[in-house]
Order: structure tokens, then sequence, then C-alpha cells
């Protein structure tokens, strides 16, 4: 256990372990098979305040730090990935922008639904044509009486179909370049909003993300987002929490692999033993431990640094980067270890292969995060 | 309205229990302690009196420092109050019964809510005892509960059927398994427990009236057996042993 815990981080990650495993775990295969969205469960984690953690109890969130959101984010992911990247979007895209930058309406409007769970919140940045490179974004919006109104293709959006208000990036004053782009709160509540159906996705099956289609969708002047031309800043301001959250993820995911690779070796036998007494095993366990072990300080440290209110944009790049490869690396060692029914849809590392794989792409790819240290270093 | 919750830290269901070295009480060690589940849907009934009828709700635990835990879970829950009563609350059930008596009379509580059994234990006597020593009506092992005025009317499973109890408050009533669905503790609620303070007393109360004079684990279950050669030879034996050494044929 790491020694540094409070507490409170203590109960809260407890409070999260012990929801976990008694409420999300139980169905986590069956809704990666039927692709089913957990409802019932985010409607919980909204009620007991996991949806909005960080954000402060007047605007109906939990008022906690971020360590104690990466501490319950890792227990949920452990348990199901697709309900933990759920709750890391509306926590860390959507929740954290309108904390940061939201007047004082936009918090009691959007805020306070979003981060007491009465509503569920995403994040629209991605474009068809527009990922890793998102200054290259096309989304129009064009001044009407009152407001603008939005057109273009949104890709890849989390939580489409299934929530409300998202944080969304587009083109205002397209003579500025990157500084005529700006963001707004968009209710996704209107016809000009088209969500497609669902991507069939490798992984993390039962979260929904979609494509979504803005035709002269409104937004009052009410709406934007810190000033014209803010865009890339409100949606870059969360990206060190957003990355820390991920890397939390990959945490969850790959400590489960882990856990369930070492009950396996114990049991499973070959050659007259436990396949854990073939020394190939028990390198396979102790690198895997050794990944998982430093992934997690990179993580706390990063997200204490967050805590302290200092610089954590190279910690945190470093963190996803480090924790997402390893944990891609560490569910690959699982099905290994697992041998044929690590290649069973009935065998619980068969998921976590599948689900860990984004990790390394979204929230900004390991190439990204390879910039951004390099810039970091050398800067 | 005042209520009492009466609740017991037990073992974890998940805990391989050892025997001590003394032959008759558990070895603590490795133990992860929890509120027993029954005491659960007493707790979480008393906090839906809270919300619907404004009760003012008290939790109590007998037991040492670590009861704590129980208690903050508790206040977490949403009790108003928490009280460590500190002593034995692992033993006799009517030391226990006689300690919450004494605790509890003359303070004024309406309504006592309990679990109808510690997880573990499995005796069912604190309830019922608690309720003699106190001269307060009582329903055990009750499914549905609904108060109006000084009266109570209870729904209790008996054996192939349920029967419904009435009476008059003050009473002590043990919950079972379906008297509701207990809830999870918010994040605001375990921060908020935080900062709320546990009051401490000894126990008073009569002494124990039984103890523990061993305690032992059922035999270790003999290994199994492989039986060997072609199909039709192991049903041949697999046949024999059933009808045999098994009896069951
Ligand atoms: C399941 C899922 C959920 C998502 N949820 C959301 C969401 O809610 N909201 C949202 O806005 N987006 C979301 N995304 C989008 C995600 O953030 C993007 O997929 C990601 O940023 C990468 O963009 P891209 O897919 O366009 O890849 P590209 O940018 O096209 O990259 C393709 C490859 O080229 C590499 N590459 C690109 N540029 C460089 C460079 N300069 N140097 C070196 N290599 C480079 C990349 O690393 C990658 O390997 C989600 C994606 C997925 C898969």
């Amino acid at each position: 256990m790491f020694p540094a815990l409070t507490e409170d981080q203590l109960a809260i990650q407890e409070a999260a372990r012990e929801f976990a495993t008694a409420e999300i775990e139980p169905g986590a295969m069956a809704r990666d098979h039927s692709a089913e969205f957990p409802k019932a469960i985010i409607g919980q984690l909204g009620e007991m305040g996991f949806m909005g953690m960080m954000v402060p109890e007047v605007y109906g969130g939990s008022g906690v730090d971020a360590l104690s959101y990466i501490l319950a984010l890792e227990q949920i992911s452990y348990a199901d990935a697709s309900v933990a990247v759920t709750m890391s979007v509306n926590n860390s895209v959507a929740c954290a922008p309108i904390a940061a930058f939201g007047t004082e309406a936009q918090k009691q409007k959007y805020l306070k639904p979003l981060a007491s769970g009465a509503v569920l919140g995403g994040f629209m940045l991605t474009e068809p044509d527009a990922g890793s490179d998102a200054a290259a974004l096309k989304c129009r919006a064009t001044k009407v009486d009152g407001g603008w109104k939005l057109n273009g293709a949104k890709a890849w959006i989390t939580n489409g179909g299934v929530g409300r208000y998202f944080v969304t990036m587009a083109i205002t004053h397209p003579e500025l370049g990157k500084k005529g782009i700006s963001a707004f709160v968009l209710d996704a509540d209107q016809p000009g909003v088209i969500m497609s159906k669902p991507e069939e996705k490798m992984g993390l099956r039962s979260s929904k993300t979609v494509m979504v289609t803005l035709e002269d969708a409104f937004v009052a002047d009410d709406d934007m987002l810190g000033q014209p031309g803010d865009g890339l800043k409100v949606a870059f301001g969360g990206l060190d929490g957003g990355r820390i959250g991920i890397a939390a993820q990959a945490l969850g995911i790959m400590q489960r692999a882990l856990d369930e690779s070492i009950q396996y070796a114990k049991t499973r036998h070959s050659f007259g033993k436990p396949i854990g007494e073939h020394q190939a095993i028990q390198t396979y366990l102790a690198e895997m431990h050794a990944k998982v072990e430093a992934s997690r300080l990179l993580i706390y440290k990063a997200a204490m640094l967050k805590d302290a209110g200092k610089p954590c944009t190279l910690e945190a790049a470093t963190a996803k980067l480090f924790s997402t490869e390893s944990a891609v690396w560490v569910c690959d060692r699982a099905v290994q270890i697992f041998g044929g029914y690590g290649y069973s849809r009935e065998y619980v590392v068969e998921r976590l292969y599948r689900d860990v794989r984004v990790t390394t792409v979204y929230e900004g790819t390991s190439e990204i995060q390879r910039m951004v240290i390099a810039r970091g270093l050398t800067k | 309205m005042k209520i009492l919750v009466a609740l017991k830290q037990v073992p974890d269901t998940e805990t391989k229990v050892k025997v001590a070295a003394d032959g008759r009480s558990l070895d603590p060690t490795d133990v992860k302690w929890i509120t027993s589940p029954y005491d659960e849907y007493a707790l979480e009934e008393a906090i839906r009196l809270k919300e619907s009828a404004q009760a003012e709700v008290t939790v109590v635990t007998l037991g040492d420092d670590k009861g704590k835990d129980v208690l903050r879970n508790a206040l977490a829950l949403g009790a108003d109050n928490a009280i460590l009563l500190k002593g034995d609350g692992q033993g006799d059930a009517f030391a226990v019964a006689s300690a919450l008596a004494a605790f509890a009379k003359d303070k004024g509580f309406d309504l006592i809510l309990a679990g109808n059994k510690g997880m573990g234990g499995d005796n069912s006597a604190v309830g019922p005892m608690l309720a003699e020593l106190l001269g307060w009506a009582q329903a055990n092992v009750v499914v549905k509960l609904e108060l109006s005025g000084a009266t109570f009317r209870a729904e209790r499973e008996i054996e192939g059927g349920s029967e419904a109890v009435e009476g008059s408050l003050p009473a002590v009533i043990t919950a079972q398994k379906g008297l509701n669905e207990p809830r999870y503790a918010s994040l605001k609620g375990i921060m908020a427990a935080k900062k709320k303070t546990i009051e401490e007393a000894d126990a008073t109360g009569l002494p124990a009236a039984s103890a523990w004079s061993a305690l032992t684990l059922p035999p270790a279950r003999p290994e199994g057996r492989k039986l060997e050669g072609d199909a039709a030879s192991q049903a041949k034996s697999l046949f024999g042993l059933l009808r045999d050494e098994a009896k069951v044929l």
C-alpha cells in the first residue's frame, strides 16, 4: 500500500472499492458482451458523489482532492474500465473545465446537475479530420441573434447519446486561426445535435462513444466558456488532470490483470507443478508487478503535485505514457499466462486486454505524450 | 422521535477463521471487521425514519477501539450521534444485552433497532433479551415496519409464512434481510463523519451468564480420489463407491 495516504483518502478509496466489488464487478462481463450502458450504476455513482468528485460542494460536487479522485477511479477501473471511462469523462473533461472557466450562472445551470450526477456530460473536441492535431478542427460557430449556431462533425464522443451537456469547441472567428476557436457548453437535447449509433469498439464495450453531427445546433451567448478565442485554452486546461485520470484507469486495469494472473499461476498446473513455479512465468509476474508499482508512484506523484497547485504537465504526461504503455504490456502478459483460456471470452483477462488498448490512444496518444515530455525536458 | 441502533462488529464473511492459542476464541490476526449485515438493515431503517419522520438516530456498539470503524461508517450513512460502549462485545449475549439495556434506559428512546442476529455467532439473543430487560414490546426477524403515533406494526418471517405484530412504543425491533436495501455512504457523508465526535463510555450491566468453553473448526475435507483405468472400469468402480461407501445407491 502507498504509505502517504490520509485517512480521508483511505476512506474514499475503501468506499469506491466496496461499491465496485459489490455492484460493478458482478455484471461487468455481461455488459461487455451485451454492450449495455450501465445506467443504474452511473446513477448510483452520482448519488454517492463520484461523478463530480473535485467540484466544490456548493456546486453539487464532493470537494475532494485529485489524489482521492485518482484512488477512486483506479478502484472502479479494477472492476470495469467502461464504467471508469464514463466517470472519468464526466469528472475530468465536463465538470473540470466548467468549474475552472464557468461563470456563476453557468456553474448553477450546468455544473450542479453534472457534478451531482443528475445528468451526464462530455467533451466534444475531436473531429473526423482533427485528432491529435486538435487545432485543425473545422466545426463552425456562426453568430445569430442571442447566441451561436454550430455546424460540423465531432468524432469519438464519449457519453454521446447518454449524456446531455457537452463542452464543445468550435471556430467563432475563422480569420484568427487557432485564436479564433471558442468553447461552449452545448445542450445535446435539441434536434440540431444528431448522435449516430455508438461505435463498434474493440473494448470498453458498455461505454458509449459516438459520432455527432451538428446542424444549426444552438448555444446562447451565455453558454460560451471563457472569452471568445479561449477554446484551446479551455480544451487543454484540463489536460493534465485528464491524463492522470486515464493513467489511473490503466492502473486499475493492469492491477486486475496482475491479480488474476497471480491467482491463475498458483492454481494451474503443468509438468507436475503450478505454472507459477516455472521461472518464465515468475519473470512475467515480477515484471508485471514492478510496472504496476512504478506506474502507481508516477500517477500519485502527479496528482499530489496538482493538489499542491504546482505545475504537473511533465509529470502527468510521464505518468500517462508509462502507465498506459505498461498496462498494455501487463495485460498482454496476462493473456500469455492464461494460455488458451486467456483467449476465451469467459475469462476476464480477455476483456482487460481489449479494454486497456485504448489507453495509449485517447486523452493524447503516447506519441503526443513523448512530444510533451521532450518539450518539457528541453525547454 | 429518538431511535437507538445497536451495531455489532463482526468478522467479514471472507475471513479465514482461525482459532486462537487458548482454544476458545477467535484469532484476531488478519481478520477484517465489518458491521454485521443484519445491523445494516436496522441502520438503514432508522435513517429512512430520520428522513421521513425527522427521527434522531443514535448508534451504539459495545466493543474496543476498533469498534469506532463501525460507528464512523454509521455516521457517514446519516446517523446523528455515536457512542462506543467500552466492553466485550463479542462474548456472552446476556452481558451484551444488559450493557445495552443499562445504556438505553432513561435516555428517552422510542425505538431500538438491531439486527435479528450477529453474523457468525447467529444466536438471535441480544434483541429479545434487551427488550425483556427494558420491559419493552418487541418484534423480531422483521421484514416490514410501519409506525404511527405511539404504535408499530411489524411483519415478521415465520416458518412458511409471515406474521403481523402490533404493539406500542417504546419497542425493540430486530431486522431481517428484506426489510430494506441499505444505501452506500456518499463521499460527502464520509467526509462529514470524520468531523463528528464519537462519545465513549464504560459499559455497565450484569456479568456474563455463559462463556465459550471451546472453539473448533470443522474437520478438513478429505482429499478427492482419482479413479484409474478406462471409462468402463472407472464407471464400475464409481458405481461400487456410490453403493458401498457413500451408500446413495
Ligand atoms: C474510445 C474513445 C473515446 C474517445 N472519447 C473522446 C471524447 O470524449 N472527446 C473527444 O474530443 N475525443 C475523444 N476521443 C478521441 C481521441 O482523443 C483521439 O482519438 C486521439 O486524440 C487521437 O486522435 P486520432 O484518432 O485522430 O489519431 P491521429 O491524430 O490521426 O493519430 C494517428 C497516429 O499518428 C500519430 N501522430 C499524430 N500526430 C503526430 C505527431 N505530431 N508526431 C508523432 N505522431 C503523431 C498518433 O500518435 C497516432 O499514432 C476518443 C477516442 C476513443 C478511441
